[in-house]
């Protein structure tokens, strides 16, 4: 076997362990995409990614120089692990988005840390022999440039999924956006046509790009509306993957480059996929231009009829079934602990309570599922939409509570509105309909909501929390 | 140009690899029901924690003081990413299995 140059065991091993590692995060991909071995998946997963670190510890090999810095490398491995899995664990359920922002984030960091670090570093032969315009700075350059603005997005949308961040919403953001994505690619082109010996001097101008990524990050995000945070967080999970992989150009390393590529591209299809669980295309998203159409919605408005609180007490305290519809607005107003108050209050009186859960309703797929299993709510009385709509009719009352487009009849009714089509709880098929709801506003989508003006529906206005807890008080007391 | 086609032609099985994978990231997930999309997602960003073996080589080789600390803050960022990651989906997926 010596014949073959460059052979050595150790460095056999290192590929099978990367090898390996590959195959465990492809299974663990696959079996993350079902609900029965999703739980497994994760943890292949896992041990894909102890595997190819250890082995990379052990084994890697530089120009024939192993690793070295163990006890620092292990050390900041084990301070890692520390923070992560007490940030991991103590984190509530409801704050599981800007969670996974957060970690995006990091990811993104490390990759544009690493091109930092590896820039002065391209060995000078190299550049004598093919110039600054080679693969080896492309692949530096563009791991920086991605890593950073997954870093930066990821940390807006973290802030704004958390709530210190608002939305800005200037017109002219996509014009000075492009503007700065080009000054962006430019400075690729300008650092890759430089005529020097050496990168050292250029050193510099990896900060300033640095600091432009930064720039581009935020603005990117900024605009995006709350509601629309996962789709971004999906994409700029994609945009990590694609930063990681430089690295396994980089440093032509296979594990990395599999993980790295196969987040990309799932990334990108799984934010394909949530844009079309709400009807809508990714560039949609993005700039943002949501509203407009459904002309005929807004014309043949009606009458809103209200109710007080006694009455809605009195409604849902003598009726035999149920539904409670939630949505964003549960969430926001964290009323999800007073909802379930609610629901056992009606139960004791023989009201049957069911919750219909549609999967998009909230912030996240599956947000509203998360949220009422922290309240306790028992999985039993959680129906997907289209399980529950058959059942409509024969519910006395309908309860939405803080949501809105998931429940608009203009999906089925009206073609020009830009969510026809999509999958709906069907709420106007119920015999009476009760929508809690801050104000007139409109939902997220900005389009109007027939159903409020539907000879059945009456609204109660108020903060949902607020609403309900008025609303057990009330059942109490009858 | 001739440097980046070279790198192309020195890199082919890189390349190779990067395309076969962007099939196999589209094939392996495109079935995934809407409830498992956040899960999904949140077990895609621990495994692009990987970066975290570049830290690894970026520290195993740092010379000087500075490059270290860089190196250490590089492989801390990419266990957060790695650990927090795993840690979380899992008790995302706790959350739905409890409820069978």
């Amino acid at each position: 076997m010596d014949a073959i140059t460059g052979y050595s065991a150790t460095k056999s091993i290192l590929e099978i362990t990367y090898i390996v590692a590959s195959v465990l995060f492809v299974l663990g991909l696959k079996m993350l995409s079902h609900p029965l071995t999703a739980r497994k998946g994760n943890i292949y997963a896992a041990i894909g990614m102890i595997a190819a670190i250890v082995a990379t510890i052990l084994w890697h090999e530089k120009d024939g120089e192993p690793i070295k810095n163990i006890p620092w490398i292990i050390g900041a491995i084990v301070l890692g692990t520390a923070i992560g899995w007490i940030i991991a664990k103590r984190v509530k359920m409801t704050a599981m988005p800007q969670l996974v922002s957060f970690f995006n984030g990091m990811g993104g960091a490390a990759a544009a840390l690493i091109s930092m670090m590896e820039f002065p570093h391209v060995s000078p032969e190299l550049i004598a022999e093919k110039g600054m315009a080679n693969g080896h700075v492309l692949a530096i350059l563009i791991g920086l440039m991605i890593g950073t603005v997954s870093w930066a997005g990821s940390m807006i949308a973290f802030g704004k999924l958390d709530g210190w961040i608002g939305d800005l919403r200037v017109k002219a953001m996509k014009y000075v956006n492009m503007t700065i994505l080009f000054g962006l690619i430019g400075f690729i082109v300008f650092i890759m046509t430089r005529d020097v010996q050496a990168t050292a001097g250029l050193t510099p101008y990896i900060y300033i790009m640095f600091a432009v990524a930064v720039i581009y990050g935020v603005l990117f995000v900024m605009p995006i509306g709350g509601a629309d945070m996962p789709v971004v967080i999906s994409l700029l999970n994609s945009f990590t993957g694609v930063a990681a992989a430089m690295g396994g150009f980089l440093y032509n390393n296979q594990a990395m480059l599999t993980g790295g590529i196969l987040v990309g591209s799932a990334g990108t299809i799984l934010t394909i996929l949530m844009c079309r669980a709400m009807n809508r295309s990714l560039l949609n998203v993005i700039v943002g231009v949501f509203g407009g159409g459904g002309q005929a919605a807004a014309a043949g408005g009606g009458v809103i009829k209200e109710i007080s609180l006694s009455d809605a007490a009195v409604l849902l305290s003598y009726s035999k079934k149920v539904v409670i519809v939630p949505g964003y607005g549960l969430a926001v107003a964290q009323a999800q602990h007073i909802c379930h108050e609610l629901d056992k209050l009606l139960d004791e009186k023989g009201v049957e309570v069911k919750y219909a859960i549609h999967p998009v309703a909230g912030r996240m797929p599956g947000h509203m599922n998360v949220l009422l299993a922290e309240a306790d709510v028992p999985y039993e009385q959680l129906i997907e939409s289209d399980e529950i709509n058959p059942d409509l009719p024969n519910t006395d009352v309908l309860v939405v509570i803080g949501a809105n487009d998931v429940v608009n009849p203009a999906a089925e009714d009206d073609p020009s509105s830009p969510i026809y089509g999509m999958p709906i709880i069907k709420a106007r098929d119920a015999r009476n309909i009760i929508v809690m709801k801050r104000g007139m506003g409109k939902g997220y989508a900005a389009i109007e909501n027939m159903l409020f003006f539907n000879d059945k529906t009456r609204m109660l206005f108020g903060d949902a929390k607020a609403s309900l807890q008025n609303l057990v008080n009330e059942v109490k007391s009858l | 140009m001739e440097g980046i086609l070279s790198f192309f032609l020195q890199h082919r099985e890189a390349i190779f690899i990067v395309i076969l994978s962007i099939f196999l990231g589209i094939e392996v997930i495109s079935h995934v029901p809407a409830v498992l999309h956040t899960p999904l997602m949140s077990g895609a960003n621990a495994i692009h924690g990987v970066v975290i073996i570049g830290a690894i080589i970026v520290m195993g080789h740092a010379d000087t003081t500075g490059s270290m600390i860089v190196g250490f803050l590089a492989v801390v960022l990419g266990t957060l990413n790695v650990v927090g990651g795993f840690v979380v989906t899992d008790r995302m997926l706790e959350m739905f299995r409890k409820k069978k």
